[in-house]
Order: structure tokens, then C-alpha cells, then sequence
């Protein structure tokens, strides 16, 4: 096989710039379809999405705030932006990586079943890591947890050996720090 | 003022209050109620085409003919996917149109009903925006909406999709109103930041090898955009170029005018390009066909991208200089703070540049091997250029050679006279979009260049034509072959002409008869001059079947994955010149 070309129109994505991972809020019109919209925009573009939030945030002004964490290149980030910007119901798009280290959490439900040593430990690193327990029986719990994706990260891989059944995650919510609005 | 009245009586109402003369059509179970109204006004005038995928194609001929916004009337299921095509047409190409879809009823959206389909959903990566109205009450702000968002910022289509039981529900009609200062998120930036253009305007000053390069933005911001590029040109001195979509912009009979750039651009338009030191694109938007190999694209130059949608800024070509803003008023205001600028620019190194371009220019691209026996294509679109260059005439295309021809060879002083599909490449859009045209020009002679293979893609509008004695001509350089896919075939796989050469094309001439139309044919240069004139002369619609050289090829040629500065020119281009230009690597491409 010969090596693709490069430079060429059609191997833009062999570009040497680095990928970045980038978490974009977007202020849109809560209208019916909105959601594939903007997910059929990124996924027709070939653009990555690593997480997806969106819940109305505003309900008199009917306004929903999408969280999106992708992943590009800065000539892509930069599309990814302009392109969610002139979509019609779209009212900003505010790509908070590059306004500074934005607050980001995220909510887990996590399944542990089992019993013993190894439920009991898994009690003792829940309270460590303060997740709170909102399911139980005498055989499993489900822990609730919130947090960095990296704290929950941490805390799946631990429960890995634990027990763990199933994981419910939310993707990521963030916003800027300060105290400016988007 | 508000009004009651029902959702199908909105729909007119709406399109008189938005001006609308002319709507390209075809009925269907869902949207009977629209044409029942329709049938009982004479305010708006229904073109019944005879697919939909004509409808769209028309009322883009008529948009870019006139500046003014092309309305489509389809019913659900099967006319809307018809009309796909057309949508994606003139989103790819910027063309406002507003496309009314029939649905069937809400209660049975989602059913599988008989002609549903999930309109919004398939026409969403196709059009600028949607909708899909569910409530009558909606109706009226939702059309004058479409309108806005169709003609505003970057132009594009538009689909409102009307269940049948809103067209029957009664419901408030409300006015146009003031929807431009209204609109809750949609308000492009019209204006430029002025310390960003006066940047651009430094660099302009300070340039040794400055090279306009425009595009269709310029057509699409109207007229005066044009007025102003041409003072703008002649007031710096700079060579101009243009993409195919920005024809006409500036007069092709200018001598800064330096001929269309890109893959079948000329040699001192690409080698201007390649290199320039300071690069002005106002209203292009760095197209694969225009860059050529991306890393080699003009070099050495400084970039100033003037572009009313920012998503094309950067998308291709990094720029040095984004302006974002509508060409008029971006050029409005170049020209004033060029003209406040007390230096002049670099004379000496402009008449370097100039007589680099001159030479560039002598080496005739567009020569081509005539012939006293076979009528070459290029001599066929010289001499209809001749024949019709004093004439109030509107030239569309379909895709293909005869298209890149038709760009090479017919000169174009105004714009708004051009139509052809660029960025979509659709075979079959120039008989419709010749028909759109005619419609709005009634008096002026419109001609669609065609092939004899894209002809026959949309050849059922020549119904349409005859039924509103439209007289457009259709002038088919009939090769007998897909003349590009068998010139690709010819440079990139070997000669093997893989199913491009039609086997059994109908006799054009009784072909036009049997729709009630003019057939002509010509196969002699000698007899060429007279025919087309007969042609020009006759009253009615015209398919003119010019038998033109089968093996023709369309130079010069920029190959896929190649620089500007390694184009193919027709006269020097031998087998084994072919062979080595076009590498493995270039033949992944398109």
C-alpha cells in the first residue's frame, strides 16, 4: 500500500497539530428536535463527542444549555464552534477551555452486589470518596456520586473488583468560574 | 394585522405578503388544500413542473436570476424526497428557497402512513433550517420566519412541513412584521470589525503581487457588491479571479480580468495564485476544486478572507485576516479607507507582477486543435458567446465538460446572469433552472448549455417549457459520451471507458418535436454560425443537438492532489505526460 497523500483537501484529519479535548456550552432554542440537530451537525461533520448533556435550563424563555466535551484539532475546534454558532436556533457558543479551566462535574449511579469482606470494604471506600448509598439490599448497593469524570473514573475502576454490576453515568455539566454568565 | 382565517388560506396570504410572485409546484394528496386555494386567487402564479426535483432546480434559477427568494410547493412522502437533491443543490451553492412540504396529519405522524416520510428529519443536513408546524397558530410566524432565515446573512433553503389538518384547522394569521430585529437568535453579522479590514486594507497597500480572488458571495450580497468590487479593482489596479459560482461579479472583458481559477482554470488565474503575496477572497470559500493541493495552495501569500458565514473561515485554508461581514458593506468600506490612505501602492513592483501575468497569459490556455470537419465543443461555445454577446442573455448548465466549457469560453460582464451548480455538481439542473430563469426574464433569450447525458436527467421539464411557451434554448454539445467521467477515465484508468458512453440516446430533434418543442442539429462547423442563429430566432423553446467532437478534453487541468503550478495544458499533454502527472496517490481523489 502506498502512504496517503497528504496535504491534500480530502486527508485534512492527517493534520500534525495535536488533538485537544475541549468542553463547549451551547445556548439553544428548547424546540422539538434540536437535540439531533445539533448531534446530526457533529456526527455529519465527522467531528468527535466524547460527552453530551442538554436540559432546559431557562423555562419561561424556553432555553436549553447543551454541554459537549470533543475532541479535535484547533482547526477543527475552531469548526466545531463556528459551525454550532450559525445553526438557527443556536443563541451562543461559549467553548469554556479556552475561557480558563471550567468547572465540570458529572453524576454516577453505580451497581455493587456482593457480600462479605468485599461489600463492607465497598461501604468503607463509598464513604471515602462520598458517594451515598440510595439503593440496598443485603447483597448489593447502589452508590450515587458525584464529581470530576476523573474522581468517577477512580472510583469505578476500585469497584471493578468489588462487585460491580452496572454503571449509570450523566455526562458532563460545566460552566465557566467567576462570576460572569455565559 | 391579525386575521382568522384557515392554515391553507395562510400559506397564500403569507406568500403575497412576502411578494412572492411565482411558485414551482406539484400536487399531491397532502397538500390539496393549498392548491384548492391556489385555484381561487391569481396573486401568485403556480408553475406545474413535472418532478419535484425540477421545482427546486427552477426556483434556483429564478432566485439567482433575480436576487429574489425561489418558493417550492411539494406534497409529503415521495415529493419531498424528491426534492432532496434540490435542497442540497442550494445549500451547497448558497441559493435562498423556500420549500413548502405537504405532511399527513398529526394525529398520524409516526404511523407509517400512506406517503409519510420523516420530512424535517431527512431534510435537516439539507437546508438551512426547518420546521415542522404543528399548530395552525404557528403557521403564519413560521412562513415569515422561513423567509428571513432563507434571504439573510449566508442564503440557503428552507423546508416548513404543513400536516393536512393544519391546512384545514382555522387559526391567527399574523404579518411579516419586523422579523429582521425580531428574531430571537439568528442575526448575522452584517458589518465588518473596522480594525480587522483595516489591517486588510495595510496589507493591500503594501502588496508587490496582489490578486483579487471572489466568489459567489459576491452575486448573493446583490448588485451593488458588484458595482463596488469593479471600483474597488480598477481603483487599486489588482488582477481579479473568480470561482465558478462568482461569474459576472466583474466583466470578463476587463484586462484585470484574469479568467475563473481552480481545477479547470486558467494558466495565469492558477500560476496568479500560486504566486501572489497578498491574497483578497471576498465571498469564496476555498473549495477543494478552487485550492488544488491544500499545503501548495498559494504559498507564499498573506490572506484576507472576507465571508458573511464565519464557519468558512479556517475550514480549509488558514487565513491571516478573517473578515466577517457582508460583501457590500465589507467593500463599501475597503474602498473608503483605501481611498483615505495618502500612499500609493508599489508601482514599480505592481508593473512587475503585471507583465509576470502577461506572460503567464501568452501562453493561450484555452488553444485548442481546431477542426474544419468535426465541430470541436470549445469552437461551438465560442461562437454561440459571438452570436449572443450583444443580446440580453441568461446562460444556465448542467454538469460536466460542456459546464467547465461553458465557464472557460462564454464571457460574462454582469452578474446574476450565470447558473450553474458548483458546489453539488447535480447533472440535470440547467433545463429547470433555465425555465426558473425564463420565467422571471421573459423577454431575454436563456440558454442551458447542456451534454447530452445530463439532458436527459431532467428532459420531462421540457413539458413545463412547452405548457408556459417558454423559449429557452437548450444546447447540447452532444459527445455521445458522460464526457467527464470519460476524460477521468482516459487520464486515470487507463482508457477504460466504464459504462460513460451512451449506447442508445434518442433523436433529439424528434425528441423535441414529440413535446411540442423546435429540434435542431448540427454537425459541420461550416453550418454552425446559421444554425445557432436559427436557434436564437425561434419563438419557442429549442433543443439544439450539436454533435461536437466525441473525444474531446476539457484543459487546462489542475490533476486531483496537485498544485496550481502543475497544471495539464491542453496542447503539451501527451500519454506519458498524463501518466506521470497523475500519481497513485491522486487517483483516490475526486
Amino acid at each position: 500500500m502506498s502512504e496517503k497523500p497528504t496535504g491534500s483537501a480530502y486527508f485534512l484529519e492527517e493534520r500534525k497539530d495535536a488533538p485537544e479535548r475541549h468542553t463547549l456550552s451551547i445556548l439553544v432554542d428548547n424546540e422539538p428536535g434540536v437535540l439531533s440537530r445539533i448531534a446530526g451537525l457533529l456526527s455529519g461533520r465527522g467531528y468527535n463527542i466524547d460527552s453530551l448533556t442538554v436540559s432546559e435550563t431557562e423555562h419561561e424563555k424556553h432555553l436549553s444549555r447543551f454541554t459537549i466535551v470533543t475532541t479535535g484539532t484547533p482547526m477543527v475546534l475552531e469548526q466545531v464552534k463556528n459551525q454550532l454558532e450559525r445553526m438557527v436556533p443556536v443563541h451562543r457558543v461559549v467553548d469554556l477551555t479556552v475561557v480558563g479551566e471550567p468547572l465540570e462535574r458529572e453524576l454516577a449511579l453505580v451497581k455493587v452486589a456482593g457480600t462479605g469482606e468485599k461489600r463492607i470494604e465497598a461501604l468503607r471506600l463509598a464513604e471515602i470518596f462520598r458517594a451515598s448509598v440510595i439503593d440496598a439490599s443485603t447483597s448489593h448497593f447502589v452508590f450515587e456520586i458525584t464529581g470530576r469524570s476523573s474522581k468517577i473514573e477512580q472510583f469505578i475502576a476500585i469497584m471493578r473488583d468489588l462487585g460491580l454490576v452496572e454503571i449509570s453515568r450523566t455526562g458532563i455539566a460545566a460552566m465557566a468560574r467567576g462570576g460572569q454568565g455565559m | 394585522m391579525a386575521r382568522t382565517m384557515t392554515g391553507a388560506e395562510m400559506v397564500i396570504k403569507a406568500l403575497t405578503d412576502q411578494g412572492v410572485e411565482v411558485l414551482f409546484g406539484y400536487p399531491g394528496g397532502a397538500v390539496l388544500p393549498i392548491y384548492d386555494e391556489i385555484y381561487q386567487q391569481e396573486k401568485v402564479r403556480h408553475i406545474l413542473v413535472r418532478q419535484e426535483g425540477g421545482a427546486v432546480h427552477a426556483a434556483e434559477g429564478y432566485a439567482r436570476s433575480t436576487g429574489k427568494v425561489g418558493v417550492v410547493l411539494v406534497t409529503s412522502g415521495p415529493g419531498a424526497t424528491n426534492a432532496v437533491t434540490g435542497l442540497t443543490d442550494a445549500l451547497m451553492d448558497s441559493i435562498p428557497v423556500v420549500c413548502l412540504t405537504g405532511q399527513v396529519p398529526t394525529h398520524l405522524i409516526g404511523n407509517d402512513a400512506f406517503q409519510e416520510c420523516d420530512t424535517v428529519g431527512i431534510t435537516r443536513p439539507c437546508t438551512k433550517h426547518n420546521w415542522l408546524v404543528k399548530n395552525v397558530d404557528d403557521l403564519a410566524r413560521v412562513l415569515h420566519e422561513a423567509f428571513y432565515i432563507a434571504k439573510s446573512g449566508r442564503p440557503g433553503p428552507v423546508v416548513v412541513d404543513i400536516p393536512k389538518d393544519i391546512q384545514f384547522a382555522t387559526g391567527t394569521y399574523v404579518g411579516p412584521g419586523d422579523i429582521q430585529i425580531a428574531h430571537k437568535s439568528y442575526r448575522p453579522k452584517l458589518k465588518a470589525d473596522q480594525p480587522v479590514l483595516q489591517r486588510a486594507v495595510d496589507a493591500m497597500a503594501s502588496a508587490k503581487r496582489p490578486l483579487f480572488y471572489t466568489g459567489g458571495g459576491v452575486i448573493n450580497s446583490g448588485p451593488k457588491a458588484s458595482q463596488l468590487l469593479r471600483e474597488l479593482v480598477r481603483l487599486t489596479g489588482f488582477p481579479i479571479t473568480s470561482t465558478l459560482m462568482g461569474l459576472g461579479a466583474y466583466p470578463a472583458s476587463d484586462k484585470q480580468w484574469l479568467g475563473m481559477l481552480g481545477m479547470h482554470g486558467t494558466y495565469e488565474a492558477n500560476m496568479a495564485m500560486h504566486g501572489c503575496d497578498v491574497m483578497i477572497n471576498i465571498g469564496a470559500r476555498f473549495d477543494d476544486r478552487i485550492t488544488g493541493r491544500i499545503d501548495a495552495f498559494s504559498p507564499g501569500s498573506t490572506k484576507i478572507h472576507v465571508d458573511i458565514d464565519p464557519s468558512s473561515i479556517n475550514k480549509n485554508v488558514k487565513v491571516d485576516m478573517p473578515v466577517v461581514g457582508d460583501a457590500t458593506y465589507v467593500l463599501e468600506d475597503m474602498l473608503r479607507l483605501w481611498k483615505a490612505r495618502g500612499t500609493g501602492p508599489d508601482k514599480a513592483a505592481h508593473k512587475a507582477w503585471w507583465k509576470q501575468i502577461d506572460q503567464w497569459r501568452a501562453r493561450d490556455c484555452l488553444a485548442y486543435k481546431s477542426s474544419g470537419e468535426v465541430i470541436m465543443p470549445q469552437y461551438a461555445l465560442q461562437r454561440l458567446h459571438e452570436l449572443t454577446k450583444n443580446k440580453d442573455v441568461y446562460i444556465t448548465t448542467e454538469v460536466g465538460q460542456h459546464q467547465m466549457w461553458a465557464a472557460q469560453f462564454l464571457k460574462f460582464e454582469e452578474p446574476n446572469r450565470w447558473m450553474t451548480s458548483g458546489g453539488l455538481g447535480t447533472m440535470g439542473y440547467g433545463l429547470p433552472a433555465a425555465i426558473g430563469t425564463q420565467l422571471a426574464h421573459p423577454k431575454s433569450l436563456v440558454i442551458d448549455v447542456a451534454g447530452d447525458a445530463s439532458i436527459l436527467m431532467n428532459i420531462q421539464e421540457m413539458s413545463t417549457a412547452v405548457q408556459y411557451r417558454l423559449p429557452v434554448k437548450i444546447f447540447i454539445l452532444n459527445n455521445q459520451y458522460m464526457g467527464m467521467v470519460r476524460q477521468w477515465q482516459q487520464l486515470l484508468h487507463g482508457n477504460r471507458y466504464s459504462e460513460s458512453y451512451t449506447e442508445s440516446l434518442p433523436d433529439f430533434v424528434k425528441l423535441a418535436e414529440a413535446y411540442g418543442a423546435i429540434g435542431m442539429k448540427c454537425d459541420k462547423p461550416a453550418d454552425l454560425d446559421d444554425a445557432i442563429k436559427d436557434m436564437i430566432d425561434a419563438k419557442g423553446p429549442v433543443i439544439f443537438d450539436c454533435r461536437v467532437a466525441s473525444l474531446a478534453n476539457c484543459f487546462p487541468m489542475i490533476p486531483s492532489g496537485k498544485a496550481h503550478n502543475e497544471m495539464l495544458l491542453g496542447d503539451a499533454v501527451s500519454e506519458a505526460e498524463i501518466e506521470k502527472a497523475i500519481g497513485t496517490e491522486g487517483k483516490v481523489l475526486v
